[in-house]
């Protein structure tokens, strides 16, 4: 096979690659999910207290 | 998702040892940038002795600022993200203390050996074998403590975040390794195992992806996490932020050649550089305004919180410049820039518009965090850290845009018999207001990380003071 029919084959995996994560990324399925995730950097208040609970009992220990 | 059932804790320890680090490690490594800036104005500053010569100081200063300041950065926020969005300590306290006393080690050598003359020449991977190898070490062992962390998660998902700095640790380590391979001769000389344009591509493979990955992926990940946290609600489009870290991450390693324009490098090499960099410009842009837009519906907090001011104008920065990169990649710009401190501006409004500016701001929300504390001591006083920053930056990058295309068409005039209108030297002395320009930027700077320096101390302080009475009375 030619060099650039390679290339240009290569060319069209990469923007189906690109579609493919766009689609996955963007289908209705997984909205809610992301949604939670896009969360999570709220949702572990408990452990950061607790992590100065611990602390503040090993200082007067 | 319920965290109740244990009694899992954060290992703030080590978060808060890089963190306090970070604020060291800038000042030190911007004073030095400012005496060499200052060298370049008024060159008696080189004291005639060879540690203190520009060519020596200055793989210091790019060291100091990239690997010392900017990675204690990332060592911190990527330790202290992973646990707080993995709701798991981690992997290993051991390690973890292991990856702080190994990287200030490794630092404190590199603050030796520079000066000292030992260097393998290659830009931002100057330090020699020994060094390497530690690197390498230290480097590891922080993969394992972080994706151990990963791997103890206590949900299926994995936050974006910890994905743009997982990709940081892992591509770092790969360019690192690669990029060093070489062959020692002595304890402190070694030679690339690589020769003439192939070792000049490999070097730019590897620098231009210490720019996209060490100061970019891995500031994303700050982005994703302390944009979101300090305006009070979640990221613009979570689903935006993955095909951005996809097409980044695919897009970054392609893009070194442009560095290597009109050199040995094959033509096609060149222009093949130049298109990738080009493209980059789309997830660039997709990941700044995802930050930008996180602050809609709250962007009167801008009005008070001087620290989401800080985390938006690098966001600015970070557009602006990647802007004007994949522009000055283009060959016939770059006929232009090329050389010129239009380069050391670009870079600059990068390192320290977006990179500086970032961490400083993630640095004033962790602070107070990592110490039980709500506020810094003085918030107005991050406020004047604010404008000394921007008003540093503008007057960096401004001055350097002067020189730069003033030096490009120094270069370039030729008179109608073909010779060359100015001599190289008449373009450095045309050079000079843009130098000193330059060096009060670096100093207003700088400032303002004193100042910040005076505002960490004073909340650390105030913590020891809550403790005091929080103490039981025991006279």
């Amino acid at each position: 096979m030619d060099i650039n029919t390679v290339r240009g084959i290569s060319t069209f995996f990469v923007m189906a690659a690109f579609l493919g994560i766009c689609w996955w990324a963007y289908s209705s399925h997984r909205k809610s999910r992301f949604e939670e995730a896009a969360n999570l950097p709220f949702d572990d208040d408990e452990i950061a207290e607790r992590t100065f609970k611990e602390t503040e009992k090993k200082d007067h220990e | 998702m319920s965290t109740g059932n244990d009694n899992t804790t954060y290992n703030y320890k080590v978060v808060r040892q890089f963190a306090i680090m970070t604020v060291v490690w800038g000042i030190v490594g911007m004073a030095v940038g400012v005496l060499i800036a200052a060298q370049l104005v008024w060159p008696q500053l080189n004291f005639d002795l060879p540690w203190t010569s520009f060519g020596r100081l200055r793989p210091l200063h790019t060291n100091a600022v990239i690997f010392a300041f900017g990675g204690s950065a990332l060592f911190a926020t990527s330790y202290y993200v992973v646990q707080r969005t993995s709701q798991a300590r981690l992997f290993s306290d051991t390690l973890a203390a292991f990856t702080f006393w190994g990287w200030q080690a490794i630092i404190v050598a590199a603050a030796i050996t520079l000066p000292l003359g030992f260097t393998s020449t290659k830009e931002y991977a100057e330090l020699e074998w020994p060094i390497d190898i530690a690197i390498a070490i230290v480097w590891v062992s922080y993969a394992i403590v972080f994706f151990g962390t990963i791997m103890r998660r206590k949900m299926k998902h994995i936050y974006v975040a910890n994905w743009f700095y997982g990709a940081f640790i892992i591509t770092i380590a790969v360019l690192h390794i690669v990029n060093n391979l070489e062959v020692p001769v002595t304890a402190w000389k070694s030679y690339s195992i690589y020769a003439g344009t192939i070792d000049a591509m490999v070097q730019w493979w590897y620098g231009h992806n210490a720019v996209g990955f060490f100061l970019t992926a891995g500031f994303l990940g700050m982005m994703y996490y302390f944009v979101p946290k300090q305006a009070g609600r979640p990221v613009y489009s979570y689903r935006l932020s993955i095909v951005h870290f996809w097409a980044l991450i695919s897009i970054y390693v392609w893009a070194g050649a442009h560095h290597l324009h009109y050199s040995a490098l094959p033509d096609w090499a060149q222009s093949a550089g130049m298109v990738m960099s080009l493209i980059l410009l789309a997830p660039s842009w997709g990941g700044m305004i995802n930050g930008m837009m996180t602050l809609s519906g709250a962007w009167h907090k801008l009005r008070t919180d001087p620290i989401l001011r800080f985390l938006v104008v690098s966001l600015s920065f970070y557009g602006m410049s990647t802007f004007e990169g994949p522009m000055m990649s283009i060959k016939t710009v770059n006929a232009l820039s090329h050389n010129t401190d239009w380069t050391v501006g670009h870079v600059h409004s990068g390192a320290l518009g977006w990179v500086a500016m970032i961490s400083i701001g993630a640095i004033y929300h962790l602070i107070p965090k990592l110490h039980g504390l709500k506020d810094m001591y003085s918030v107005s006083l991050i406020n004047v850290h604010f404008w000394l920053a921007t008003i540093g930056t503008v007057l960096y990058i401004a001055s350097m845009w002067v020189n730069g295309i003033m030096q490009g068409l120094m270069w370039r005039a030729v008179n109608a018999d073909g010779t060359l209108t100015y001599s190289f030297v008449e373009a450095v002395v045309a050079s000079g207001p843009g130098y000193f320009v330059r060096a009060l930027g670096g100093l207003v700077f700088l400032a303002g990380m004193l100042i910040m320096a005076y505002n960490v101390w004073m909340t650390v302080k105030q913590k020891d003071a809550v403790a005091l009475d929080n103490a039981p009375h025991t006279a």
